[in-house]
């Protein structure tokens, strides 16, 4: 019954709106209004031209000095400093260049807007103006693309052998880490088969002697200045890493392993202080549609400095200690220094192991 | 000598067989349904556009209120949208994705690809070239009824038990490959391959039938140098489209193959709901690569229609020469060139190789040049005008000042080490919207009141032009500006929430505003299709050349019928801009008009061509090309 009235409602309102637009249409024309005529809504779109143009402009400047604040985040990584520089100094260029532009154009508009029996000018070209705004954004741009293409270099470019080596994979819809282990810092082998519904949620193959001490986490431990090199992978389709305080972005991509490397310059605790938020935490996110969870793809990251960091990581139980089931996939020969290096078997000691081999 | 006596007879033959044309009494289905006229074909495109439009904005607002008021219950919108309001009264974050997917796809396809090419190119080119009809009205024919047939394919699929293609826009696999990863990429996705694989066909018939026209039904003393921009727009907007919409058929199909037959193109490696998949040695990258080789380009098939119909409305309506018209087609030209070799910037941090992301990085950002000096050109045009403030001007207006403010936003994306950060967040989202949403959904806008007069004879009602443009003009700044910062900020695009991230649950206010001016931006629309559909039937009576303009199709009577003029096409014996022409009695002077008519305003290269001028025109394409 409600919505009966709600629609009645709309169709009367509805009904008045055209009966005003036919009346004000008839008596426009009763009186002999001529609409070919050039008149004062022309005059009133100008001026509107101007009201926007200094409402929008001055909006646009409040809003942005304002909350600069609440609009920009903090910058906890090396390259970021760096991108973050560029982008505001293409800001900078651009703001001028958008201002001034603006400001001449609907200058323009007001200004010559259409007066009765005054000629517009008959400018069809000029070589030298169109040759200036060709050259000059050039040049600006080609400033612009260079320090560019330096960053990116830079920031793509090979990672030192010494880098920290941790492993994120992407699945709808949640992030696991996988670090390399304190023992042999590489990571183990992986194969998509392999993976399966009890426990080996990596795939890792335990014929290869890297896998034995690799260790799984579930938030994303990382140590401060240090070169971090970020392996990503995904194992449905296709996923986005983003750790947006390290300006860090890579897509985790089926079957084509990407990495990213950087370097944190703050810790956890030295963010909450900064901010001081206690409640502060790094979080990294996904950032490449992947269905119906996308939104929701959260992992937390802790940064710690190195010692912490070291401690935590020895720590961490070996994945083949939690899941012990998976010995018997482990060839033979390799048992033992499976065992040992998982943490299963106490470490016998260099001399034991001599004599086993 | 005997073949070009064959073809002056064809010639005549061809004159007699249209004049009896005009004569001809065709039946309703001939005359409006299954048309070969060229100017009711616009009109079916148009008019499905709108529809189109209408419903991608109505997606749009349904998605926003998710966005604007997460806390609201959206319990009314059962009865339409029944099982994707979940229990609790929420949209279900399947079919918000599935929303996202179809708006962006309706939006740029079906909107302003079909709606804004479909309409214009096939109304104008025949007028503005002095035409009688398109090169091939059957190909015309066909083309609209193929996009209608992807129409009903596209729309159909939104009333799936599964859903519509629910991957995003850009059907990136693996996603839309593997029916368990999202309902949407089921039966939907399947409907939506096949839509767009006859909407391809559509555009490509339609874009073969514009290059053949406007190169072969000039009328005399049409060369290409006195071509309205609008032409030149539409021209290199249907060669890029000839040239990239196929990319995209070979992409999609095969993508159809990775889905139903078991091949491995895009998939390689994947692990879901509890089995590894035989699917080996494919690249999703690859899919990425094809998709945006069109996909790039079609940011120009659906801008390039709109700068075309502004340049030609701004220098109507400052009543000036259009500033350094050479130019304007060198910077079309040069961006449709560049439109094809920078599709990899969509792609910086896919996982493509580095040193691929440092080329592309280059070859964007000279993209940005053309176009400053197509803004630098419009800018001046305005100089020293004499404006009338049309709704159609208004818009042109609008369609520059966002082609300037998304614009330059482009410079920030297209710097790879800059895109880092920004990449897939609502920055992105800023950007494309102002500067090819609604840049190009303004000259669309913007042609469609300035074209009016010719397309029904009568004139749209200027007052509520004036509010739906000031409406929809700052609605859309309201709606797009703020995304910036939120961008800045770093909030993902295509996400059904925010707030479980402590670093995006932020600008809860600034959501609302930009969902608020959605609303109203999509309500003010109303006012245009009221204005749109009273008019045509009871607006004001036009007169032949409302707007005193210079171009071909002005020179046709009121209601063109049949055939486009009456008597002879006119010949051509100048440019297109002759407005304001020092010494002229009017401030316009129309390409049909020969120099020896207008001894007062001729500079005094044009005295030299009066000599050439026959009645026919013709002498004055011979010095047109001897002079350059």
């Amino acid at each position: 019954m409600t919505s009966l009235i709600i629609i009645l409602g709309v169709v009367l309102v509805l009904a008045i709106l055209y009966m005003i637009y036919r009346v004000s249409n008839l008596v426009s024309i009763a009186k002999g209004h001529d609409d070919e005529k050039v008149g004062t809504a022309n005059k009133v779109n100008a001026a509107l031209f101007i009201v926007f143009m200094v409402g929008s402009l001055g909006w646009f400047f409040w809003y942005s000095f304002a909350y600069y604040d609440n609009y920009t985040l903090p910058v906890a990584s090396e390259h970021g400093k760096h991108t973050d520089f560029l982008f505001w100094i293409t800001m900078g260029v651009t703001v001028i260049a958008f201002t001034i532009i603006s400001i001449v154009m609907f200058v323009f508009i007001y200004q010559y807007q259409y007066q009765e029996g005054r000629k517009a000018k008959y400018f069809p070209d000029n070589h030298y103006l169109e040759l200036a705004w060709t050259i000059i954004p050039a040049i600006v741009l080609a400033v612009l693309i260079f320090t560019g293409l330096r960053a990116w270099n830079d920031i793509t470019g090979p990672a030192s052998k010494d880098a920290e080596l941790i492993e994120v994979i992407g699945q709808q819809f949640a992030w696991t880490v996988r670090y390399p282990g304190v023992k042999d810092k590489e990571l183990g082998k992986v194969d998509y088969k392999l993976i399966d519904n009890f426990g080996n949620e990596f795939g890792l193959d335990l014929t290869d002697k890297n896998s034995f001490d690799d260790f799984k986490s579930l938030e994303l431990h990382l140590p401060v200045d240090k070169e971090i090199l970020l392996k990503i992978r995904a194992k449905d389709v296709l996923h986005s890493v983003f750790l947006p305080h390290f300006r860090v972005k890579m897509d985790a991509v089926p079957g084509m392993p990407t990495q990213f490397k950087f370097k944190v310059t703050k810790t956890t605790q030295q963010m909450r202080d900064e901010l001081s938020n206690q409640n502060f935490n790094y979080e990294m996110a996904c950032t490449e549609i992947c269905g119906r969870g996308h939104f929701s793809m959260k992992m937390t990251v802790i940064v710690d400095d190195q010692e912490t960091y070291e401690k935590w990581k020895a720590s961490q139980e070996a994945w083949l200690k939690q899941n012990p089931d998976y010995l018997k996939k482990v060839p033979n020969a390799l048992k033992e220094a499976a065992m040992i290096k998982a943490g299963m078997q106490r470490d016998p000691g260099p001399s034991v192991a001599e004599v086993n081999e | 000598m005997a073949t070009t006596d064959i073809h002056t007879h064809q010639d005549v033959h061809h004159h007699d067989e249209h004049d009896e044309h005009g004569h001809h009494e065709t039946n309703f289905w001939r005359t409006y349904i299954f048309s070969e006229d060229h100017k009711i074909i616009a009109k079916q495109f148009l008019i499905t556009g709108i529809f189109w439009a209408l419903l991608g904005g109505i997606l749009s607002v349904i998605f926003r209120l998710q966005l604007g008021f997460p806390e609201v219950s959206l319990e009314w919108l059962r009865p339409v949208l029944g099982e994707w309001i979940t229990a609790e009264g929420k949209l279900d974050p399947e079919f918000y994705l599935a929303l996202v997917t179809m708006h962006g796809t309706i939006m740029v396809f079906f909107v302003l690809t079909a709606g804004l090419s479909g309409t214009f190119s096939n109304f104008l080119i025949p007028l503005q070239v002095g035409a009688r009809d398109m090169a091939s009205g059957f190909m015309n024919m066909l083309s609209y009824w193929f996009f209608f047939l992807s129409s009903v394919t596209m729309f159909t699929s939104l009333f799936l038990e599964t859903g519509p293609a629910g991957g995003g826009w850009t059907i990136y696999p693996p996603l839309s490959a593997l029916p368990q990863a999202i309902k949407g990429s089921g039966l939907g996705m399947t409907l939506w391959l096949v839509a767009m694989a006859l909407f391809i066909v559509s555009s490509l018939l339609g874009g073969i039938n514009y290059i053949t026209t406007v190169i072969n039904l000039r009328t005399k003393g049409m060369s290409f140098t006195r071509l309205p921009l609008t032409i030149w727009a539409f021209f290199f907007t249907a060669i890029i489209g000839v040239l990239s919409f196929p990319v995209l058929f070979a992409a999609a199909l095969l993508l159809i193959f990775d889905r139903s037959f078991g091949t491995s193109f895009y998939l390689s490696d994947i692990y879901i709901g509890g089995e590894a998949l035989a699917h080996d040695g494919g690249s999703p990258i690859l899919f990425q690569h094809l998709f945006w080789f069109l996909g790039h380009p079609e940011v120009y098939i659906v801008l390039l229609p709109a700068l075309g119909l502004s340049s030609e409305i701004i220098a109507t309506n400052s009543r000036k020469p259009i500033f350094g018209y050479k130019a304007m087609i060198g910077s079309m030209l040069f961006i449709a060139i560049l439109s094809f070799i920078v599709w990899a910037h969509h792609m910086f941090v896919t996982g493509m190789n580095p040193f691929l992301g440092s080329i592309f990085m280059l070859l964007t950002l000279i993209i940005a040049v053309p176009s400053a000096v197509k803004i630098f050109n419009y800018v001046t045009t305005l100089w020293k005008g004499n404006i009338r403030f049309t709704p159609g001007m208004l818009f042109s207006i609008g369609l520059v000042s966002f082609f300037l403010t998304g614009g330059i936003t482009g410079i920030f994306l297209g710097n790879s080490a800059i895109d880092i950060q920004l990449h897939d967040t609502y920055f992105v989202v800023a950007h494309f919207h102002l500067v090819m949403g609604s840049a190009s959904f303004f000259g669309m806008m913007a042609g469609v009141y300035h074209w009016f007069p010719k397309m029904f004879g009568r004139m749209m009602d200027n007052k509520l032009g004036y509010v739906h443009f000031w409406l929809t003009f700052v609605g859309v700044y309201l709606v797009f500006f703020p995304m910036h910062y939120i961008g800045i900020a770093g909030f993902p695009r295509r996400y059904y929430s925010w707030t479980n991230f402590d670093a995006f649950s932020g600008f809860a206010d600034l959501n609302m505003l930009v969902s608020v001016a959605a609303i109203i931006t999509l309500a003010a629309q109303f006012i245009f299709l009221f204005n749109f559909f009273y008019s045509i039937f009871r607006g004001r009576i036009a007169s032949a050349n409302p707007w005193n303009a210079t171009t071909l199709e002005w020179t046709t009577p009121r209601n063109p019928g049949h055939g486009n003029w009456p008597g002879e096409i006119p010949s051509v014996y100048r440019w297109p801009y002759d407005y304001s022409k020092p010494g002229a009695k009017e401030d316009y002077i129309p390409q049909h008009i020969p120099y020896s008519e207008t001894p007062e305003s001729n500079l005094p290269h044009e005295n030299e061509l009066i000599k050439l001028e026959t009645s026919n025109g013709s002498g004055a394409i011979i010095v047109e090309g001897s002079k350059h």
